[in-house]
């Protein structure tokens, strides 16, 4: 059975895979301009120069046969080269990741924290002025844009209390900001969820039983709640890996934060297309493999899932 | 744990904080097709005398670091921010309506060809997906608005799909079916209109979205042209006078999320208004 719903899962992955490369490939084809005359603008090439480079690019080639090829290239990891600096996409992308993937990971990390405790705080205070504030937090979490969060943080915590720097990247303590600041915005859609979640569990009769039994009540909480609102934690928060990376990118411009985010902005700004596209793509394929991964440890963690295939 | 007070279906103006938020979003519409031409400042014009001043009598919301009045720029920030808004959910509607109704009350193969490619879309991230449609667009407020548009369009269709196919199942289609009224007539006078409060609802809560995210890529400096009173560029602007001047990017922040926030609440707000007993 597992491996069956493996099996499913991976090919619709691979299907939507291969959807995803042709809209990307339909995007390089819809833009203005020649990627030959783009690549050798700087260095004020000749004419004959460009039809060479056009020639070598394939340029000339007709269009299914640059889409295998750019299909080709693709599977062996091959983005293109930036029209701006004649780079490799893959190489430039490899060299910002280390960074954004740092924002991103503590700051999953403190918006799952933020959401389960906001959720689970709401759930067990139901329809009390705690539930409320707590809602009101979450809803307020998905209303901020980060880029006024991130400026706010920074004028109360860098500007006026000096606790951490501005801007900048590198330490832990340039981290703290940016990762609290998507974090939260990160928390609201978990701590709904949550919320949810737990309101089911301290309605379902075994928790009823549990505290028949004589269990005591941070144990119910901690044993039975918390576990109940872990998985659609998780879930959630593979869910909004997209939202995420959108996110990185404005968070890594307010604090001006070296990554992936300054890198895809500086190629729109440069209509540098294969890199804007090479950002783009890598991130689909990261939030499909993370949601794969998150659909097969749900079916791993959770029986009664694993029972529905 | 008993349930004592059920959360019952309330009408939209019976919930306060609902109410409250639809008038922010009524009177800040009626700003700016109204305010912004009966402001005694330009929103432009830079007074080199009257630099970084903050709130005060003559400059309510104080000046910028180029002397130009906060408060005339907020106002007619909100004329564009909006405008921009508006422009992207009718590109949303455009693309993602037809596809969804279709997908929806045909079912069958169209069904499954246009969600997955909807699915292959869903998987880009927004805000990155935005940003490719302005690689190719060229920068500029008007591809911003379709950018925005185009990404927003997917999970549109998605929602109006699920809607339509929900009462698709309904038994007035099927009556409608059996006295041989047309596909088309069926998808168009009977589920779109009974599916409207519903996307009207959704298209709220993606308002908020919109308005995130376009003024994110002004903010990026990808939207706006240098100068434009945008409430996203100005945000941009005023990143540089934090220490200086924080009110040139608080008050535009504070009006932006203030919008996003009243659209997410009336969005819930009509949900809860038309749940089912």
């Amino acid at each position: 059975m597992m491996a069956k719903y493996i099996g499913r899962r991976l090919l619709q992955s691979l299907f939507v895979l291969w959807l995803v490369a042709t809209l990307a490939f339909g995007a390089l084809q819809l833009t203005p301009g020649d990627p030959a005359q783009a690549l050798l603008a700087a260095s004020g090439a000749t004419s004959e120069e460009i039809a060479r480079q056009r020639a070598e690019l394939g340029l000339d080639d007709p269009l299914l046969r640059q889409y295998a090829r750019f299909l080709g290239e693709l599977v062996q990891g091959d983005l293109g080269r930036s029209w701006l600096h004649g780079r490799p996409v893959s190489r430039m992308i490899a060299e910002q990741l280390a960074p954004t993937a740092e924002l991103a990971g503590v700051a999953t990390a403190v918006g799952i924290a933020v959401g389960i405790g906001l959720g689970v705080l709401a759930a067990i205070r139901r329809r009390t002025w705690v539930d409320a504030a707590a809602t009101a937090v979450a809803v307020v979490g998905i209303s901020v844009p980060t880029y006024w969060s991130g400026l706010l943080a920074i004028l109360v915590f860098a500007l006026h209390l000096r606790w951490f720097p501005a801007t900048g990247s590198g330490s832990l303590r340039h981290l703290v900001l940016p990762a609290l600041v998507l974090g939260f915005a990160l928390s609201g859609s978990i701590a709904r969820i949550v919320r949810t979640r737990s309101v089911e569990v301290l309605d379902a009769q075994f928790i009823l039983a549990a505290r028949a039994r004589g269990l005591p009540a941070h144990r119910v909480l901690f044993v039975h709640v918390l576990r109940a609102a872990l998985g659609p934690a998780i879930t959630v928060s593979a869910l909004q890996l997209g939202f995420l990376l959108g996110g990185a990118v404005i968070t890594e411009s307010v604090f001006a934060r070296s990554g992936l985010g300054q890198l895809a902005v500086e190629a729109i700004l440069w209509q540098d297309v294969p890199v804007v596209r090479g950002v783009v793509l890598f991130s689909a394929v990261a939030f499909m493999l993370v949601n794969l991964l998150a659909d097969l440890l749900q079916a791993w963690v959770d029986p009664r899932i694993r029972e529905a295939l | 744990m008993i349930e004592w007070t059920a959360r019952a279906r309330r009408p939209l103006l019976r919930q306060p904080v609902t109410a409250l938020a639809l008038a922010w979003l009524v009177l800040l519409v009626l700003e700016t097709l109204v305010l912004p031409p009966l402001l005694p400042t330009d929103p432009r014009f830079a007074d080199p005398a009257q630099v970084l001043l903050p709130p005060a009598a003559g400059h309510v919301l104080g000046t910028d670091a180029l002397g130009r009045d906060v408060l005339s720029r907020l106002v007619w920030g909100g004329r564009w921010t909006l405008g921009m808004a508006m422009a992207a959910l009718v590109v949303t509607f455009v693309l993602g309506l037809p596809v969804g109704l279709a997908a929806g009350s045909l079912g069958g193969r169209v069904d499954a060809l246009t969600m997955r490619v909807v699915d292959a879309l869903l998987a880009f991230p927004a805000l990155l997906l935005a940003m490719v449609v302005v690689a190719i667009l060229g920068t500029g407020l008007l591809p911003v608005a379709v950018a925005v548009g185009i990404t927003a369009a997917p999970a549109h269709a998605r929602m109006v799909r699920s809607v339509a196919l929900e009462i698709r199942s309904r038994p007035y289609i099927d009556a409608a079916r059996s006295v041989g009224c047309p596909p088309l007539r069926i998808a168009l006078r009977h589920i779109l209109p009974n599916a409207a409060p519903v996307l009207i609802a959704f298209a709220t809560t993606q308002l908020g979205w919109i308005l995130i995210n376009g003024a994110a890529l002004n903010f990026l400096g990808l939207g706006a042209p240098l100068g434009t009173p945008e409430w996203g560029a100005m945000l941009a602007e005023g990143r540089g006078y934090l220490r200086d001047g924080p009110w040139i990017s608080v008050f535009p922040g504070l009006a932006l999320t203030l919008t996003v926030l009243a659209a997410h609440l009336v969005g819930n707000g009509i949900e809860e208004a038309l749940k089912r007993d």
